[in-house]
């Protein structure tokens, strides 16, 4: 069984249709790219898989959590699901630890010790375990990022979203991001991520998805969608003629 | 006729800036209170509540502080109640500095990136953690030096109380005038008093700013 399953969804800004009935399903330790234009909806997609938009038509569930627009079904889904952004979202009042440590306690409400452990864990995971202590606003963007999937990780979900997670960061900071990203997919985490990092995509990548105008415009393995792209507006993305 | 000395008339003037300070502080802390409540109205998620908290603020901020006074003064009056100026004037000031915080501190909660709720609810959290862990610490933090910037106005604004005849500094100022006949030299020094009351504040109100900007770079 699939672990994500997404069925016809649909979904307009206003009159503007950006998701033109989507058909995925993700088995579980699949790392998929979505790759496309931008305003492809690629983006969009992601952001609905864990409800931050509501969709229209369709349907979408994660390891059975049903996507319903009620706080209740939204929180179980969204403990299945973490998701990473292009800002990074840290916490800025709070410490590294801190911010990995939060919302374990509000959400699932773990003992302050048991939280702090899992921090210091998860930290440690990320490379980031001398930082503890350290501000959001005193790391480089690189380290920003990596303290944002050790907080998404320390909530222990299944999936991971990533929604052009190296797309703010300076060139030189965007290998050790990856390098964590790498990792966790060796270790069999479940992992969707839009990106612009072909190279990384056709590395790691169990399955390359090009999104045009709204719609799955191809999908396959990485060797496939890349060396030998069957649609031109796909051959016109990658720059091959 | 009787002779005032300087002193005669300082002296007179202190005691009567002791009310103003109370009726300040009165207000401030009850306009406080009361917008609180408002923000938390105006902020969330029953429409209703929304609404009302707008028209509200609307309303005192559409309208002037004296108008509010009058209406408190008189208008209970005419249901037959008899209110005296010290409840008329603590009672319009509240609202009046509700209104105001409750706006200054509306637009504190939505200048947190929306970011920062996104990333707090692809967590799981509900909208009450949200506010509570996540949006509030930090919207409180850039909130402070407009608020105590705000108190400046709440200070200012209780010399109008003196017009429905609650005796503060500015309504002493008045009765002292008539019995001493030096309006320039009375009134500068009610305008000493009050520039010594206000400044500190407004002073640290830009202190606050510099130093609270530093601690807060967006991300």
């Amino acid at each position: 069984m699939s672990l994500i399953e997404i069925t016809e969804v649909r979904k307009s800004f206003g009159a503007n249709e950006v998701l033109k009935g989507i058909n995925i399903d993700v088995d579980p330790g699949e790392v998929i790219a979505i790759i496309g234009k931008s305003g492809s909806g690629k983006s969009t997609l992601l952001r609905c898989i864990n409800g931050l938009e509501l969709i229209d038509d369709g349907s979408i569930s994660v390891a059975g959590a049903q996507l319903l627009p009620d706080e209740l079904h939204l929180k179980a889904l969204r403990l299945k699901v973490g998701m990473i952004f292009q800002q990074f979202n840290l916490f800025p009042h709070l410490t590294a630890g801190g911010n990995v440590m939060l919302s374990q306690m509000v959400v699932k409400k773990t003992p302050k010790a048991a939280a702090e452990a899992m921090a210091h864990k998860m930290l440690e995971r990320v490379g980031l375990g001398h930082k503890y202590d350290a501000f959001p606003d005193e790391l480089s963007g690189g380290q920003q990022q990596r303290v944002a999937i050790a907080r998404a990780l320390a909530m222990q979900p299944i999936a991971l979203l990533c929604d052009e997670i190296t797309s703010a960061l300076d060139p030189e900071l965007v290998a050790e991001v990856l390098g964590v990203v790498r990792e966790l997919a060796s270790e069999g985490m479940t992992l969707l991520m839009v990106t612009h990092e072909m190279k990384f995509a056709r590395d790691v990548c169990s399955r390359v998805v090009f999104m045009h105008q709204g719609r799955v415009h191809e999908i396959g393995k990485p060797e496939e969608v890349f060396a030998d792209p069957k649609t031109p507006e796909l051959k016109q993305f990658l720059g091959v003629h | 006729m009787i002779e005032f000395s300087l002193w005669d008339i300082v002296r007179n003037l202190l005691l009567a800036a002791r009310w103003t300070v109370v009726l300040s502080l009165v207000s401030f802390i009850g306009g406080a209170l009361v917008g609180t409540l408002l923000l938390f109205m105006r902020i969330g998620r029953r429409r209703v509540l929304r609404l009302f908290a707008k028209y509200y603020v609307e309303l005192f901020q559409g309208t002037p502080l004296l108008m509010q006074l009058f209406l408190a003064f008189f208008g209970l009056g005419l249901f037959g109640i008899d209110v005296p100026a010290w409840l008329a004037a603590g009672v319009a000031l509240i609202l009046w500095s509700a209104a105001f915080l409750t706006e200054i501190w509306r637009g504190c909660v939505e200048a947190i990136a929306k970011g920062q709720w996104e990333a707090s609810s692809s967590l799981g959290m509900g909208y009450v953690q949200q506010m509570r862990y996540v949006i509030l610490p930090q919207a409180l933090k850039i909130a402070i030096p407009p608020t105590v910037g705000f108190s400046v106005q709440v200070i200012k604004g209780t010399a109008l109380t003196s017009i429905i005849g609650f005796v503060e500094l500015s309504k002493a100022g008045t009765v002292v005038t008539n019995a001493t006949f030096q309006p320039f030299m009375v009134y500068g020094l009610v305008a000493l008093i009050y520039f010594a009351l206000c400044w500190p504040l407004s002073k640290s109100s830009q202190v606050l700013e510099r130093k609270l900007n530093v601690a807060h770079r967006n991300h």
